[in-house]
């Protein structure tokens, strides 16, 4: 017989974990005792990460789960542990990451007492999360960890909360394992209607001016390959959404750039251009359509997702493809004649020239005046060539270094897309090192969004975390100011953002800095980050003013983005 | 926008606390008023199932009812017009017996609308009607209208489809072979 506590280790174990992100608290001390046996000795089994807040040990594990493909894991306590991870589960919901969420809660007898450090995490948690469940007694811990595993990996992945009362963490059980592979109610991967991928193959074989659009899903289904395969075949240019820039790399002859408010120019028109749209493993937001009733109406609209509630949400689809990708493309691929589209695809240079020469070389290669984001990230890219993990903060920085950095790898951006939650870069980056430790990672952020969990240098500095952080000073909450400076008379309301002295704040943690403030001397400096092992922290002094170019104004259809803006 | 129209949804799910929280909330993020709501068992053990109508157009309760059967422990959610279901629903009248008893008329109209007397005593007679809304209604505004009503409920609706097909025993056998 063994305590809850302890069977939740090994079911732990069983479901292949190896690194846990947490914070301790009352409500979940009889699994972190455990947990000492299981981080030492005899019984190692995981790494515990002790992060410096329980949203940053969501993020961590959401990095972690991106990057490797494996379910990130967090523990933490009941009450205010339990609701500094919803930020991070709700992050992972609307970005299909797959963490596993264990928090604490009081004892079963107390539930509904208004107890100390009692929150209904079940409830609040069930609208953001993929599934969420109290584990009342210890005899149902083995089911329900590998229930959760199953639901947060498979199909479209997502978070999952584990509600853990005291009284069920303490009394004894005999160990039993489970494996759940199996839930009626579920089905992840639809089998896929021979019709529709017909239909699809069809509808690409007579396309003259087709055009794909990749999203996460091909990274989630690993379907890198198959993608590749599909498009060559039949010629078809691609566009990535955010979430989706490192399943197909950067280089690639078909590569037409980023979707999106803040994407390329050439896929934005030409989206309004297209006469067969093939959506695979993205869901349309709104940041990457724009106006939805101007949006793409030209084009028949095949969409491939594995989540049928995707279908028709935002887009009407003329075909459903409704399945895993990782099935679905190679299914469809052959079907499809060998084709020829070097017209139309030649057709997106022109355009690509035009952002080139207005925005891309202006931001990468400045002539002159104060540093800009744009060339950091491009010294960053072009010093790793392709082969780092980026993870970003959100605002500005996240769409310069985004749009910037360069992808030959597979899981290599980790970015707060759906959510766009500032405090994200961080702790997702930490989380990152260890679920890629073979790789750079380099998180980019602005002084926002740092500021926002510079607590998880504790963190980096405990764990020597091997982070490139690269912070973006301009002062302001940039892309807030760019808003108002665009659509609010220059009303600067509360944007501009006093900062502490970045030298002392990494002297603290004694993490290894440098600041660069003269365009001379960056591409040096960040040689210098790059050889330097272990974390560091690259600040710079950034234009205070600079604009996210191109931009659709929300509210316009994709294709008016503008080049320049006269503000 | 299109007419909206009253849909009926039939929501199968595992018997599991907070399975109804989370079928409401799908509404409730959209702002969708729920109409009326019935849970009960269904025929298959272990299957809950509710019955849901709402005010919404096609479009629209199509994506509530794809977001709801998305959630992990819901069977099958599906949605109906009142043309492809049987439907019930039960109306309670609490009536003052003096006035009833001072109405002849009031006797005669509850038997021209079928409904039932199911008790009488010297303060109040309770009469009872089952059919669909509307013919519950107009009785409860007849009744109204003699100024004898004390109270009034109406229950949610219950639905069974009138397709010759079993679409969640269906699905459940093919989960169990492998074959969805």
């Amino acid at each position: 017989m063994i305590t809850g506590a302890e069977a939740l280790m090994l079911a732990l174990r069983n479901e292949g974990v190896n690194t846990i992100f947490g914070y301790p608290g009352g409500s979940i001390m009889p699994v972190f005792d455990a947990l000492y046996d299981y981080t030492r000795g005899d019984k190692k089994t995981f790494d515990h990460i002790l992060m410096r807040h329980e949203q940053a040990a969501t993020h961590a594990a959401e990095g972690y789960a991106r990057v490797s493909g494996e379910v990130g894991v967090c523990i933490v306590t009941s009450g205010p542990g339990a609701t500094n991870t919803l930020t991070g589960v709700a992050d992972a919901m609307l970005d299909s990451t797959p963490i596993v969420v264990i928090a604490g809660q009081v004892g079963t007898a107390a539930l509904g007492t208004d107890a100390f450090q009692e929150v209904d995490l079940v409830g609040v948690a069930q609208p953001i999360s993929k599934w969420s469940y109290q584990i009342r007694r210890a005899e149902d811990i083995a089911w329900a960890v590998s229930k959760a595993f199953y639901i947060a990996r498979t199909g479209r992945p997502g978070p999952v909360v584990l509600d853990f009362p005291k009284n069920a963490q303490i009394t004894t059980t005999e160990w039993k394992p489970e494996h759940v592979d199996f839930v009626r109610s579920y089905v992840p991967y639809p089998q896929p209607s021979a019709t529709a991928i017909a239909a699809a193959a069809d509808l690409i074989n007579n396309a003259e001016r087709p055009l794909a659009l990749v999203g996460q899903g091909v990274e989630l289904g690993g379907a890198h390959n198959e993608l590749v395969e599909f498009l060559e075949k039949a010629d078809i240019p691609a566009a990535r959404t955010l979430l989706g820039l490192s399943a197909l790399p950067t280089d690639h002859p078909l590569n037409m750039g980023m979707l999106g408010m803040h994407g390329n120019l050439a896929p934005n028109i030409k989206e309004q251009e297209c006469d067969v749209l093939i959506a695979i493993g993205m869901r349309f937001s709104d940041r990457v359509t724009g106006l939805t009733s101007t949006y793409a109406r030209q084009a028949k609209v095949i969409h491939l997702d594995i989540d049928h509630s995707e279908i028709d949400k935002c887009i009407k689809t003329d075909v459903a493809v409704i399945g895993d990708c990782k099935v679905t493309l190679p299914a469809i691929t052959r079907l499809l004649r060998k084709n020829d589209h070097h017209e139309w695809t030649d057709s997106f240079k022109p355009l690509y020239e035009q952002e080139r020469e207005a925005v891309i070389e202006p931001a990468i290669h400045p002539a002159g005046g104060p540093l800009l984001m744009g060339e950091v990230v491009n010294a960053v890219a072009e010093a790793t060539g392709g082969e780092a993990v980026l993870v970003t903060d959100v605002g500005q920085n996240q769409m310069f270094s985004s749009r910037y950095f360069k992808y030959n790898r597979k899981r290599s951006i980790v970015t707060s897309g759906g959510l766009g939650t500032m405090g994200f870069g961080i702790p997702a980056a930490i989380g990152a090192t260890f679920g890629a430790p073979g790789r750079t990672v380099c998180m980019f952020s602005g002084d926002g969004g740092f500021q926002m969990s510079i607590q998880e240098l504790g963190t980096i500095m405990e764990q020597q975390a091997p982070v490139k952080m690269i912070l973006m000073n301009n002062n302001y909450l940039g892309n807030v100011r760019q808003w108002q400076d665009m659509f609010f008379g220059h009303r600067q309301s509360f944007t501009r953002m006093m900062n502490p002295d970045y030298s002392h704040v990494a002297a603290a943690y004694r993490i290894p800095y440098a600041v660069v403030t003269d365009r001379s001397d960056l591409a040096g400096a960040v040689g210098k980050m790059l050889a330097t092992g272990g974390p560091y922290i690259l600040e710079c002094a950034i234009k205070e003013d600079d604009n996210v170019l191109p931009m659709t104004p929300p509210g316009k259809s994709i294709d008016e983005m503008m080049l320049a803006i006269d503000i | 926008m299109e007419d909206k129209k009253l849909y009926t949804l039939l929501v199968y799910s595992e018997n599991l606390a907070g399975i109804l929280n989370q079928i409401t909330a799908v509404f409730t993020r959209r702002q969708v008023n729920i109409e009326s709501l019935n849970v009960s068992a269904s025929s298959i053990v272990g299957i809950h199932k509710y019955t849901i109508t709402a005010w919404s157009d096609e479009d629209q309760i199509t994506k509530i009812t794809r977001q709801i059967e998305k959630k992990i422990d819901v069977v099958k959610a599906l949605f109906y017009t009142d043309d492809e279901l049987f439907i019930r629903e039960t109306g309670l009248y609490k009536l003052a017996t003096d006035v009833v008893l001072g109405n002849p008329e009031i006797s005669r109209t509850i038997r021209r609308h079928e409904a039932t007397i199911t008790e009488v005593n010297p303060t109040y007679v309770i009469v009872m009607k089952n059919g669909r809304t509307e013919e519950i209604l107009s009785l409860y505004r007849v009744l109204d209208d003699f100024g004898c009503v004390l109270q009034y409920t109406r229950s949610g609706r219950i639905a069974v489809t009138r397709s010759t097909q079993e679409e969640v025993t269906d699905y459940l056998e093919k989960r169990k072979s492998g074959k969805v």
